[in-house]
């Protein structure tokens, strides 16, 4: 540990992951450290023994749930949105090679006290519940608006103006019912909560286009998931940043950031050695997230807010999903009297996360109360009779300096939205601190044999 | 007919023992003698001509320096079908680490996998520590494939893979869990294929 870095990583988290395969690839010299001895930080996917010593280190893991290996749980429930920046990372980077990906086999929206499929096709959409027949007419002149939509010709405008006007404004001028904005904004523009109504247009048209054009690359759903879990993700990209040189030391302690007199970074103490680098990155748990007392360090991360996370072990398919092996089922804030939707993902064998006939859903939502358990209740109750459950509450961090000053960029908190766009956001933010530049994605180079 | 199948191939073993040297050698028939720590191609492929019906596509996976600290990620061991796990016989700790990275696969890997001992740098005879006894008899003890090579003078790399080529099941049908991605055809969803044929209408 001698040598001197450009950067030093601590956590390996996906955001670091991302950030440490591309800088290596840029020709920065990288050290990633993490605390612990597997990969992921709080991305990570679990095996049984894993998962017990994390949320019941009294207990071992009941052999009626099979193989250890078998299992890969998700701590942070998360899928790929086909057509989103994360699928343009992986395939620029090429660490699609290392990885296998499969559908989500359905996205459903909760409704009046029922689920019904996020409609994939016309056909499924002429079907669907979700909308009565005028309604349907409205919702169709509605799309076809949002799909024919040019910037540069005012003819497919309507007279309308998404830069400027409120979205509420434009679903008033095709007079679509609140349960239909509630699906459209919630279950396609994937929002949490409803204060895009009140900002222009021009997101959530964008936010649309995306989740209908994902839907369209594949069918079925807008989602992929990569086979053995979302914790393949950080662990490919990890070896993108070692094959162009990253250095990785796993089960590595971090005990302190070491700074000079002007408060600037210097380098990363573990135990008697110190390692030094010209910048640090890293997620907010090696910044004094979560840390109290005497030696937690400076605290240089902002609590958000909080999500509590229900890891559900199911022995069925989730009722009314038509037996699907996977789902995303979104509950509209309004359709259970919140501030902030209810999630469910689910994954199962299919997905080589467990074993064969068992089901992991993970419901999650933003906290509002002090009871938040009682606040996924709706969500726990979509899942039919619980095996096992495993619930936690996660603060959420920020970084509160954008580490201009003392070279120590802090990445934020996986949030509670469904998908990665905000992880990238995350990345192209931190890249942008780091390098002073925006991130441009280059096709890497073709290895020799191939 | 002729028939292609694939395997993943990983590497294993201390480092400077010669890993990427040796994959060096049986793909490109090369050899750099100041060569540094792996850096930039650590996924090679090389067919092995196994009869008139049958090739075999070794899609070899290279540690790319992550052994060093014990850092490998869980990824590296997934659905290898054969491993190589070099040691250095100028050098017996070398064979106590190579020792350890077996018991490693054991613990990580499939059990059906197929593992070759491989000692290397047999060009440097003369400052051989680990004799051919020592460790042809702890491979027999294991039930692992034994040789010695160098990747120096390319003697007995090519035999390392065809010895391995003969041993692999070819029976088992190519999509079944735990084989490699049967000729390089993924089985999942390919990200980086261009976007289905516009569907009918719009979306919803």
């Amino acid at each position: 540990m001698d040598e001197e870095y450009d950067v030093i990583v601590l956590g390996t988290g996906l955001t670091e992951c991302i950030l440490s395969g591309l800088l290596s690839v840029e020709g920065k010299k990288v050290l990633h450290m993490d605390r612990n001895d597997y990969y992921g930080g709080d991305s990570a996917s679990l095996n049984l023994t894993q998962l017990y010593r994390k949320f019941r280190p009294d207990q071992a893991p009941p052999a009626e749930l099979g193989r250890d290996r078998d299992y890969a749980i998700d701590l942070i429930p998360k899928f790929i949105i086909a057509s989103g920046e994360l699928t343009k990372i992986l395939v620029h980077t090429n660490v699609t090679r290392y990885l296998e990906f499969k559908q989500i086999a359905g996205s459903f929206v909760y409704r009046d006290g029922r689920i019904s499929k996020v409609p994939s096709t016309e056909m499924e959409a002429v079907k669907s519940p979700l909308m009565g027949l005028f309604e349907k007419r409205r919702a169709k002149q509605f799309f076809e608006f949002l799909q024919n939509w040019k910037d540069d010709d005012p003819a497919t405008h309507q007279g309308r103006n998404l830069d400027t006007e409120p979205m509420e404004s434009i679903y008033a001028y095709f007079k679509l019912e609140p349960g239909t904005q509630d699906f459209i904004g919630h279950a396609m523009a994937l929002y949490l909560d409803d204060d895009y109504k009140k900002k222009p247009a021009r997101q959530t048209y964008n936010r649309i286009i995306l989740y209908t054009s994902s839907m369209a690359r594949w069918g079925k759903s807008p989602y992929l998931y990569p086979l053995y879990g979302l914790g393949e993700l950080p662990q490919a990209f990890a070896r993108l940043s070692a094959i162009y040189g990253g250095t990785y030391m796993l089960d590595k302690k971090v005990d302190e950031i070491v700074l000079d007199s002007q408060g600037k970074f210097v380098g990363v103490r573990s135990g008697d050695e110190t390692v030094k680098a010209k910048q640090v990155i890293g997620d907010p748990s090696y910044f004094g997230a979560g840390a109290t007392g005497a030696g937690a360090g400076k605290m240089r991360v902002v609590e958000e807010h909080k999500v509590v996370r229900a890891i559900c072990i199911l022995k069925h398919p989730i009722p009314g999903t038509d037996d699907s092996d996977s789902a995303q089922i979104i509950i509209p804030q309004n359709q259970v009297g919140r501030r902030n939707d209810i999630y469910i993902a689910m994954v199962s064998s299919t997905h080589n996360v467990c074993s064969k006939d068992i089901y992991v859903a993970i419901v999650s939502t933003i906290i509002e109360t002090d009871k938040p358990e009682l606040e996924i209740r709706p969500g726990l109750e979509l899942l039919g009779p619980i095996h096992e459950k495993f619930v936690s509450i996660s603060p959420l961090f920020t970084p509160t300096s954008s580490g201009k000053e003392d070279n120590i960029f802090i990445t934020r908190s996986y949030d509670a939205t469904s998908h990665f766009e905000t992880v990238v956001e995350d990345v192209q933010d931190v890249w942008k601190r780091v390098m002073g530049s925006d991130l441009v994605l280059k096709e890497r180079e073709i290895e020799p044999t191939e | 007919m002729s028939r292609q199948y694939q395997f993943k191939l990983v590497l294993l073993g201390e480092s400077a023992v010669g890993k990427s040297s040796l994959v060096l050698r049986f793909v490109k028939d090369q050899f750099d003698d100041y060569r540094e720590s792996t850096i930039g191609a650590a996924f090679l492929t090389q067919t092995v001509q196994l009869d008139d019906q049958t090739t075999i596509r070794f899609e070899i996976w290279d540690t790319a320096g992550q052994e060093r600290y014990k850092s490998l990620a869980p990824m590296y061991y997934r659905n290898a079908n054969c491993a190589v796990v070099v040691y250095d016989i100028t050098q017996s700790a070398s064979l106590e680490k190579a020792r350890s990275w077996i018991r490693e696969l054991q613990r990580q890997a499939d059990p059906s996998i197929i593992i070759a001992l491989c000692g290397n740098k047999t060009d440097l005879e003369a400052r051989r520590q680990v004799t051919q006894e020592e460790a042809k008899k702890y491979a027999e003890e294991e039930g692992l494939m034994w040789c010695e090579a160098s990747a120096k003078t390319g003697e007995g790399v090519q035999d390392i893979f065809m010895a391995i080529a003969k041993k692999l099941p070819l029976s088992a049908p190519q999509s079944q869990k735990g084989q490699a991605r049967a000729g390089g055809q993924p089985r999942g969803v390919d990200l980086s294929s261009k976007p289905a044929a516009e569907q009918d209408g719009c979306n919803c």
